[in-house]
């Protein structure tokens, strides 16, 4: 009970720190935010239960007025804003990469950075684009137009998250939690 | 850790939060109920005026966090200019500009101490059916104290990097810092533990 609470704070707290560091070059001298990376990582680490509680309390932080999000953003003007649907889908997204991770005991790295392209990227996105279709007035094509330029940044990530998820295993076996 | 609340005071800081978020919930539910650029119009201006009733310093500061806005006003601008639904482009932006204007006001104006017993009364259904929300508090509390604390051992780590290498900082600290957030966590966990735990 201590353990999970801690670790599912101490991971809401790794996305927002992953949000204040300066932007990492993350691939081809690209410099993107790690923080997206963080919710993937949330679901492959701590699982599907777990990863969703941390990522839930990162948002109510957020909505608490705490400038939590990359670039500083937070308060409740992020919720009314056109990306509000991708917040939503944050907490779904690292339920799914976490639920997959623990279902499929394939490879740990290939294994989560293909769960976080379906549960990161896939999910994520669905509820992205649905949010941003409501908040514009536009049709759900239309609104998936709008994003198609940061997919390629977040199957990066994606295959990162691979390589941290089998990272962490090796460094800290026993707490990565979705293959406990 | 420094919060949205604007440090300038104004008179919508000693409204109460309960109240101040009720009224938000209610506007923003109107905002998306009508069409008409006019009605939003007014809407917009109503929310401006309350920004002014700040005061210069207070109306800049709502100013600015409204940039992040931009890139999504730009493709209203392109998208219903190339159409030509002038009338529908207008009442987006402004619906747009008005709700996250609103929320922003509410942040500004309410103390994190104030956001969270608002959260903490909203929860108490929770507990009178005998179910503890002293996790969720103390999670918050958690959240709140280790986020500057990882994002601190964060810039050590890309200082380090620095110092050895003349590329600029990659994904590579992304796995010793999730491994001290592993750490702090088993440390905090055997804490708890240790004056008597979550019961």
């Amino acid at each position: 009970m201590e353990r999970n609470l801690a670790l599912i704070a101490l991971f809401a707290a790794l996305i927002a720190a992953l949000g204040l560091i300066p932007k990492l070059t993350l691939a081809f001298g690209v410099p993107i935010t790690a923080q997206s990376m963080g919710v993937m990582l949330c679901g492959t680490v701590l699982g599907a239960r777990r990863g969703a509680l941390a990522v839930l309390l990162f948002l109510a932080l957020v909505a608490l007025g705490l400038p939590l999000l990359a670039g500083g953003r937070g308060g409740l003007g992020v919720f009314a804003s056109p990306t509000v649907g991708f917040l939503i889908g944050f907490p779904v997204a690292a339920f799914v990469t976490g639920f997959i991770v623990e279902r499929w005991r394939g490879n740990l790295a290939l294994v989560s950075a293909l769960a976080s392209v379906i549960g990161g990227i896939l999910v994520l996105y669905v509820f992205g684009i649905a949010g941003l279709a409501f908040m514009l007035d536009k049709t759900l094509t239309e609104a998936a137009l709008l994003v198609t330029a940061f997919i390629p940044g977040d199957l990066i990530k994606a295959g990162l998250a691979g390589g941290i998820t089998s990272g962490l295993a090796r460094a800290r076996p026993e707490s990565v939690l979705s293959r406990g | 850790m420094i919060s949205l609340t604007s440090p300038v005071r104004i008179w919508a800081h000693s409204a109460r939060a309960g109240v101040k978020l009720g009224l938000l919930s209610l506007a923003t539910g109107a905002l998306f109920a009508t069409e008409s650029p006019v009605l939003l119009g007014v809407a917009a201006a109503g929310a401006g005026a309350l920004y002014v009733s700040g005061g210069t310093e207070f109306a800049r500061a709502g100013l600015r966090s409204l940039r992040l806005l931009w890139p999504f006003l730009l493709v209203i601008a392109i998208w219903h200019g190339l159409t030509g639904q002038i009338a529908a482009g207008i009442a987006v932006t402004l619906r747009l500009l008005t709700a996250v204007a609103l929320a922003n006001f509410v942040t500004m104006t309410t103390q994190l101490s104030d956001m969270i017993a608002v959260m903490s009364s909203l929860l108490a259904p929770v507990r009178r059916l005998g179910l503890s929300t002293r996790a969720l508090e103390l999670s918050v509390a958690l959240v709140v104290r280790f986020t500057p604390t990882l994002a601190r051992k964060g810039q050590d780590l890309v200082e380090s990097w620095r110092a050895r290498s003349p590329r600029r900082p990659g994904w590579q600290i992304v796995i010793p810092m999730a491994a001290l957030a592993i750490d702090d966590a088993e440390q905090v966990a055997e804490a708890l533990r240790a004056r008597g735990g979550m019961e």
